[in-house]
């Protein structure tokens, strides 16, 4: 499984409120979440993600509150893949559990920018500046959440499993 | 092999001698807790799981306490939702708006939880139950979808940090300036993965309130759960809510801690957590002068019966400030029957305070108490995010119940020791 494309940039302690801010979650419909996603903090965000785009940010990223609706948001806008240099782990276990690739690596986070083009392999763990050309290897997932992603989360991968 | 009190925990409903830190684990679940938000997304996917029935009945605990009383009508589709899936499931612990309380001053009240449960909720603050000795830790809806049809969850176990207390508080310090003390020292993700550990001579000092407030606030500092050992303060709350013998985890002596944090309760001074990040902290004496246009006094952090008494303490026979709306929330039904038996109430209506129906509303930006563009609230929330409260451009300064009623009396973040007290 691979994925490329431009690199949204952000910061340090991205939290699930400006990734997908409350007053919008009186619905849990992923296509109405995207509209709004990273608004708070991008407000240009939902317009100009294109399907495959990534989403890189430093340290702590999706901290905060539980709600799902922040990776549901950012995998409906198209996102492919987040990349940052460590995860909340509320949002960590969400993005596995509902097929959101995500990859810790603060030594690719360091070099890349924003709008940087952005390969990933997700069998080996290798991301790639395709601007840059430099690339990083970050720990692949094990096997079994390689498949879970690949389901398309926790649920189907259970389904699938018994 | 040593283990703390978490990793203990964690052993047991794993049905293993011991565990590691960094072990992948499935454990089994002693409740499974979800809310208006949450559960709509979990009641989906657990119907693509394909089981007729929850693993229990009696292990599932639904509150409609976000958006509720329903703010709209998109709210009212997901509380009913949730309405007919408790209904249609039978799940006995589900709250209807008049027994509904805020979910994490709801569940232990309702005796819910016991020393020693392991709990997961989706809903990050889950992990106020350490303050009983229990796991407890917030998990996302597909979890809470995968805890409801099989009773089990997976668990990566955590490395512990160590809090050492000793002393006691001050007067008009309380627990949340603990917690936002160790938060301003370790950072918002200074905890990242673990659990945090609260011992020592000194937690004998702190109210269960105390208590609650800062293991609620530990997923603040980025960790898994927060935990207090079992003392005679637990169990006389135990005692007097659950029905459950209490099971009681100690941690080894030789228990192996990644840090250890000595903190002296005596010198912490009232604390408040500037935008827009719960990491800001500044003492009050440190706070300079800020103006404020909204108080707010509840939550699942500090709507419990003692946070109530500070502040009322402290409004007694006093206005607030005309130019501060003071919203108070009692976090449940029965602490809004004993603050009004207690004579409370009256004391924040005369105050100039409004007095809310227990919901989660403001806390999260939801309803009951949204911020404009450019205005400022001391809250007793848990979040100072950019646009938590309201429109991104409005800021949150998190602060104990006692800054929270001295601020609405003068306008601007107060210190409460220099309030004269009627």
């Amino acid at each position: 499984m691979r994925a490329k494309g431009t690199a949204f940039r952000y910061g340090q302690n991205v939290d699930t409120d400006v990734i997908i801010p409350a007053r919008y979650l009186n619905t849990s419909d992923p296509a109405e979440l995207a509209l709004h996603c990273m608004e708070d903090i991008d407000l240009a965000f939902a317009k100009k993600v294109k399907k495959g785009d990534l989403i890189v940010a430093d340290e702590n990223f999706g901290c905060g509150s539980s709600r799902e609706h922040a990776p549901l948001a950012i995998k409906a806008s198209g996102i492919s893949c987040v990349i940052a240099s460590s995860f909340a782990r509320i949002f960590y276990r969400n993005s596995i559990n509902i097929g959101l690739p995500i990859l810790e690596s603060p030594e690719a986070v360091a070099g890349i920018k924003n709008g940087d083009t952005v390969e990933v392999d997700f069998s080996s763990g290798t991301i790639t500046n395709t601007s840059t050309g430099q690339s990083w290897s970050a720990q692949p997932f094990p096997p079994f959440i390689q498949k879970m992603i690949a389901s398309d989360g926790l649920i189907n991968y259970l389904r699938q499993e018994n | 092999m040593s283990m703390t009190m978490t990793q203990k925990i964690l052993a047991f409903h794993a049905n293993k001698e011991s565990v590691v830190p960094g072990k992948l684990i499935m454990a089994d679940l002693d409740l499974v807790l979800g809310n208006d938000i949450t559960a709509p997304v979990a009641i989906n996917e657990f119907a693509k799981f394909g089981v007729q029935e929850v693993f229990d009945k009696s292990k599932i605990a639904l509150v409609p306490d976000h958006f509720t009383p329903n703010k709209d009508i998109k709210a009212a589709m997901q509380c009913k939702q949730m309405r007919l899936f408790a209904a249609e499931q039978e799940i006995e612990h589900y709250f209807e708006i008049g027994q509904m309380g805020i979910e994490h001053a709801l569940l232990p009240e309702q005796g819910l939880v016991n020393a020693g449960d392991l709990i997961i909720g989706a809903d990050s603050h889950t992990c106020t139950y350490g303050a009983l000795g229990a796991f407890s830790t917030g998990v996302g809806s597909t979890d809470m979808a995968g805890g409801m049809a099989t009773g089990k969850a997976w668990f990566k176990v955590p490395a512990a940090l160590k809090f050492n207390l000793r002393g006691s508080l001050q007067p008009w310090v309380s627990g949340k300036d603990v917690i936002l003390h160790i938060i301003g020292m370790i950072g918002v993700d200074g905890a990242l993965y673990k659990s945090m550990e609260f011992c020592g001579e000194g937690v004998a000092s702190l109210s269960i309130d105390d208590r609650f407030t800062i293991c609620n606030m530990a997923i603040e500092a980025g960790a898994k759960n927060g935990i207090f050992g079992v003392d005679e303060v637990a169990l006389t709350y135990l005692r007097e809510h659950c029905q459950r013998t209490p099971v009681i985890y100690e941690a080894d002596a030789d228990a192996r801690y990644e840090k250890t944090y000595d903190i002296d309760l005596s010198v912490i001074r009232p604390t408040v957590s500037f935008p827009h990040l719960p990491e800001n902290t500044r003492t009050i004496d440190e706070v300079g002068e800020i103006k404020i246009d909204q108080v707010v006094i509840g939550s699942c952090t500090n709507g419990r019966i003692s946070d109530l008494r500070i502040a009322a303490k402290l409004l007694n026979g006093k206005k607030v400030n005309p130019t501060v709306r003071t919203i108070v929330f009692p976090a449940t039904q029965q602490i809004y029957l004993q603050a009004m038996e207690e004579g409370l109430l009256k004391i924040f209506v005369e105050a100039g305070a409004v007095v809310s129906t227990p919901t989660c509303g403001p806390c999260l930006g939801g309803h009951m108490g949204i911020l404009a563009e450019g205005e400022r609230a001391v809250a007793t929330t848990n979040r100072n995010f950019v646009g938590r409260m309201g429109h991104p451009g409005s800021e949150v300064y998190l602060a104990s119940p006692a800054v929270a009623a001295a601020s609405a009396l003068s306008g601007m973040i107060a210190n409460p020791e220099l309030v004269e007290v009627n």
